[in-house]
């Protein structure tokens, strides 16, 4: 067993079979990440000493009998969800030195379950990005090509299992946040239901689609992961009280009998020529598959983007409120408490952070509160009755995950330029649809001579996660488009 | 008219005015635990001792509401008939201060957990008044600020501190509608308040721990006119002493505006309990934008209409109720009957003495009489003391059928007092059964009148007003036994003989 390319069932076989200890998992792993994030930068922080206890402890339980899910298997946690002990950041300059001082629950679930934690991987600031590079710390590089981006804002959990530096991660998605970046780094990210994985922990951004989902080489990894985190948790009031039924065990080969929904209104032509190729050519192997396309139609997707930068920005403009300097992070004082949360704030958020807090305030603001806000609301209520329309038609709706392939470092420079590579997971986030990301083909980007991994987004109604991981483990155990693409990062098979 | 001297106005120009007055208060709910986290809710604890991450509003943490808390704010509207809407949320306020962890307060903007209702209350004379509640609703409290300085002023300090004990505490905030008319409704108003928070036992209503704080918004008009007048908000009024003060110290400063020719501007004014007077703190020009939204936290809040009615049918006589039937169902008088209201604990004691004697007049003057005099002088609560009502009950049955005299029955309660157990057992083992046998007294009264011929003759004179003395004696004869009433009639008669 190879613990640094092997999947997480066969790690977790291996361990649970005592065939590899732990402690020799975190050994092997800890000097080949290092290794490999000297060129990505997936990571603002490495914990070997937290891996290497967890894997004692692992240890001892599996040899007082215990089987663990997720026993030995490295895993890398997004910045923004608290680690008990850890530096936690947000990619923020203004949580530079907050060390948190307990564990947000789908962490502490991973560990309960048997996971190594090997670090905390780097991230849009506050999650607000599409690209990693409005992280106040580091760019983080896309480990198929270094001199384009991972996509974001979940671009360190994305690009380290991307780039073998990682057997699993986990990522936050409020508008697309894990599905562009998975397409960009040839990897499965998966957002599952709104309220099926708790937030508590969760350093939030727009806390009405804030959802955490994992990262993974495979279909199947990623619901061994989704199962080991899910389900109600009395600390998130938005959790959802609902059994989750284990998804990892019998995933289908075949998509008979299977109505995939293929949206009038997203027309891949207006992507250029080879990126429409891709897809046109996922949807037919969805078809051979012994899927059935249908038409269908979400007139109001295309208000998805407006509705969402409102709503969102709303929602973060609250949220980061509390980042004053009053009782942990940044503190840069003032003659009174006013200029001291001016000049904290000020000094503390980046660029893109303020434009939304700024966006939010307006929009929350008496007297456009109505225009704005509560518009916004109606249009998501509408998105989302689109979206329950269609599922009268289909089973699945197939997407592309983003608008391109990963892009060159500052090629975005226009905000809304970049607001638009979430145009198609957006709507999806907006009706709070579990869906995922599944590499589905390779496209040369215009700009570039290597080709670019690409992602097919799935998205399926609420609830029915255990249908759309069989859907994808399906299309990807038929199509391997991941294998057909290596990382140039050394250390890669 | 405005005396140019003192610059307050007169009493006849001060009739031509009335008040209106609406009160909002905010009331610490009495649980277990906070708001939206499992910390204590206690007071007096150590600075930042009962926090954690959700209180403290660390990134990452979410708020879970307090069952609880609503339960207790669905029953506090219910004691005032308010409606509990199927559907209700919690909204995010907000606006950055110190010691607001999260920056924003949780509270409820449109749709609170109560709508509507009424307070009834009744003034120090009996009268008898009412005014309607908008809405109680349900939010947090905050922390505490210190500033360092040497004076304890914000002005001149260096640094601040803040203790987050209270911030999360559950908050009931309570509107009124502008239905009072004078400073004396207001207090008499937020006193029913009060009392029937203390008695479902939703709050301890401690003001002096802060646990009960209020706003007033008081305008003034000429008496008669359809429209209101403009208002100022009152604040930091800490007990119902200064509400009432405040209220009045608005009312003349209103008065005293218009009739110097100015205009009443609508803003915030602080009451300052050293001088006696109210200061503007900010216009309505400066008045925050709160932003109010409803916070993604947290899921709406349903009631079905049987959840209401379970809680309804818990709820058991309010203090004002009980004020109603001792005063028109007993025929108490206003002042005593709000004695006994006032003390929950004693007046259902108090109606259980009056249920098993069938004499409620008689046991509240025992209860608020000798009793109460009993309680303070040993400091022991009568409803926790030895004397059951039961054994009261006893006793009042006695003085009422004549069987001791009222000196007797003091005795015996001083006894109950100390060693509990039954009045009659007290009444035949200390022998003090009344003498009410005609042949018994008339020889005492025969004793009496014979030892004292001097007071007999000033009697046969026309000073009848010694015949106080001489029943006195006659009393003192038997031990304090003799029935009064007998022994007069006796006396009369053998002094009227001759």
């Amino acid at each position: 067993m190879d613990p640094l390319h092997d999947s997480a069932v066969a790690i977790a076989t291996a361990v649970n079979r005592g065939e590899m200890s732990a402690a020799d998992v975190a050994e092997t792993v800890i000097p080949h990440v290092a290794r490999i994030d000297a060129q990505v930068d997936a990571y603002l922080q490495l914990t070997p000493e937290l891996m290497r206890a967890q894997a004692r402890r692992v240890d001892a339980r599996i040899a007082a009998g215990e089987r663990l899910p997720l026993a030995g298997v490295p895993v890398a946690i997004k910045d923004n969800m608290c680690l008990d002990g850890t530096r936690t950041t947000a990619g923020s300059k203004i949580l530079g030195n907050f060390v948190a001082p307990y564990t947000a629950t789908a962490v502490q679930r991973l560990l309960d379950a048997g996971a190594l934690p090997i670090g905390k991987t780097n991230l849009d600031e506050f999650a607000m990005g599409s690209s990693g590079e409005n992280s106040a710390f580091k760019k983080t590089r896309n480990p198929y090509d270094l001199e384009r981006v991972p996509g974001g804002s979940s671009a360190g959990s994305a690009a380290s299992v991307g780039a073998f530096a990682a057997t699993l991660s986990l990522g936050s998605d409020t508008g697309g946040s894990i599905r562009e970046p998975a397409a960009f780094c040839n990897v499965v990210g998966f957002k599952p239901t709104y309220g099926r994985v708790s937030r508590y922990g969760l350093i939030a951004f727009a806390s009405s689609l804030d959802q955490i989902g994992p990262f993974a080489r495979s279909v199947e990894d990623a619901a061994l992961a989704y199962d080991a985190i899910a389900g109600k948790d009395p600390l998130d009031a938005t959790s959802i009280d609902r059994a989750a039924e284990p998804t990892a065990a019998n995933l289908p080969r075949d998509l008979r009998g299977v109505r995939v929904g293929i949206v009038k209104e997203f027309d891949t032509a207006g992507l250029g020529t080879s990126i429409d190729t891709c897809y046109r050519n996922a949807y037919d192997e969805l078809a051979a598959l012994g899927a059935e396309l249908v038409e269908v139609s979400l007139p109001t997707a295309k208000y998805g983007l407006a509705t969402y930068y409102l709503i969102a920005p709303a929602e973060c403009s609250s949220n980061l409120a509390r980042f004053d300097g009053v009782r942990y992070g940044l503190r840069v004082d003032g003659a009174d408490v006013g200029e001291m949360y001016e000049r904290t704030r000020a000094a503390g958020f980046g660029p893109e952070v303020k434009r939304r807090i700024l966006i939010g305030t307006y929009a929350l603001s008496s007297g456009y509160y109505d225009a704005y806000y509560l518009k916004a609301q109606k249009a998501r209520t509408r998105i989302a009755e689109d979206f329950a329309r269609a599922f009268e038609l289909c089973d699945v709706i197939a997407s592309p995950a983003a608008s391109s392939p990963a892009f060159g470092f500052n090629a975005k420079s226009d905000p809304v330029a970049m607001y638009l590579m979430d145009y198609y997971t957006i709507p999806v986030s907006l009706a709070g649809l579990p869906s995922l990301s599944v590499p589905c083909g390779a496209v040369v980007p215009e700009d570039g001579t290597r080709a670019m991994p690409m992602g097919l987004q799935l998205a399926s109604p609420l609830f029915t996660e255990r249908a759309l991981l069989g859907y994808a483990h399906a299309y990807e155990q038929a199509t391997r488009h991941a294998d057909k693409l290596r990382p140039v990062t050394e250390g890669a098979r | 008219m405005i005396d140019e001297r003192t610059g307050e106005v007169s009493a006849e120009t001060r009739a031509r005015y009335e008040a209106v007055i609406g009160i909002e208060c905010h009331v610490e709910l009495k649980t277990v635990s906070k708001m939206f986290c499992g910390c204590p809710n206690a007071f007096g604890s150590p600075p930042n001792t009962n926090v954690c991450p959700v209180c403290l509003a660390l990134p990452g943490a979410l708020p879970v509401p307090n069952a609880k808390a609503i339960e207790q704010i669905v029953r506090a509207g219910l004691a005032f008939g308010s409606t509990i809407p199927e559907h209700a949320k919690f909204d995010r306020k907000n606006y950055f201060y110190p010691d607001m962890p999260k920056n924003y307060q949780i509270s409820q903007y449109d749709m609170p957990l109560t709508v509507g209702g009424i307070v009834r209350y009744w003034l120090e004379d009996g009268t008898r008044g009412e005014c309607r509640l908008t809405r109680i609703h349900l939010e947090e409290d905050t922390g505490k600020s210190t500033h360092a300085s040497a004076d304890g002023r914000l002005a001149g300090a260096t640094s601040s501190l803040v203790d987050f004990n209270r911030a999360g505490v559950p908050l009931m905030e309570c509107v009124g509608e502008p239905d009072l008319r004078s400073a004396e409704e207001a207090v008499a108003f937020l006193e029913s308040l009060a009392r029937t928070f203390r008695e479902l036992g939703v709050s301890d209503v401690k003001m002096e721990e802060g646990s009960l704080r209020c706003d007033a918004n008081v305008s003034v008009r000429l008496r008669g006119a359809a429209e209101y007048g403009t208002k100022a908000e009152i604040k930091n009024m800490n007990s119902f002493r200064s509400a009432r003060r405040a209220i009045e110290s608005e009312i003349a400063r209103q008065i005293a505006v218009l009739e110097g020719g100015g205009r009443v501007i609508q803003e915030t004014r602080g009451w300052d309990e050293a001088a006696g007077v109210t200061h503007s703190q900010r216009s309505k020009e400066e008045a925050h934008d709160y932003r109010y939204f409803p916070d993604p936290d947290l899921v709406p809040l349903d009631s079905p209409p049987a959840a209401a009615d379970a809680v309804r049918a818990t709820l058991i006589e309010t203090p004002y109720e009980r004020y109603i039937r001792y005063v028109d169902g007993f025929g108490i008088a206003s002042k005593q009957a709000t004695q006994l209201v006032d003390d929950a604990a004693l007046s259902q004691w108090f109606d259980r003495v009056a249920a098993a004697s069938g004499q409620p007049l008689a046991a509240m003057h025992f209860v608020l009489g000798d009793l109460s005099r009993l309680a303070n002088e040993t400091g022991i609560a009568i409803s926790g003391g030895k004397v059951t009502p039961e054994a009261l009950a006893e006793l009042v049955e006695l003085t009422q059928n004549n069987a001791i005299n009222s000196s007797a029955a003091k005795k015996v309660l001083e006894v109950l007092w100390i060693e509990g157990g039954s009045a009659k057992a007290i009444v035949e083992r200390e022998g003090l059964a009344q003498v009410s046998d005609r042949a018994a007294v008339a020889a005492l009264v025969a004793e009496v009148l014979d030892a004292n011929p001097k007071v007999v003759a000033d009697y046969r004179a026309g000073k009848t007003n010694v015949l106080g003395f001489l029943t006195g004696a006659v009393m003192k004869a038997s031990r304090g036994k003799a029935n009064p009433a007998l022994t007069q009639e006796l006396l009369r008669e053998k002094l009227e003989q001759k």
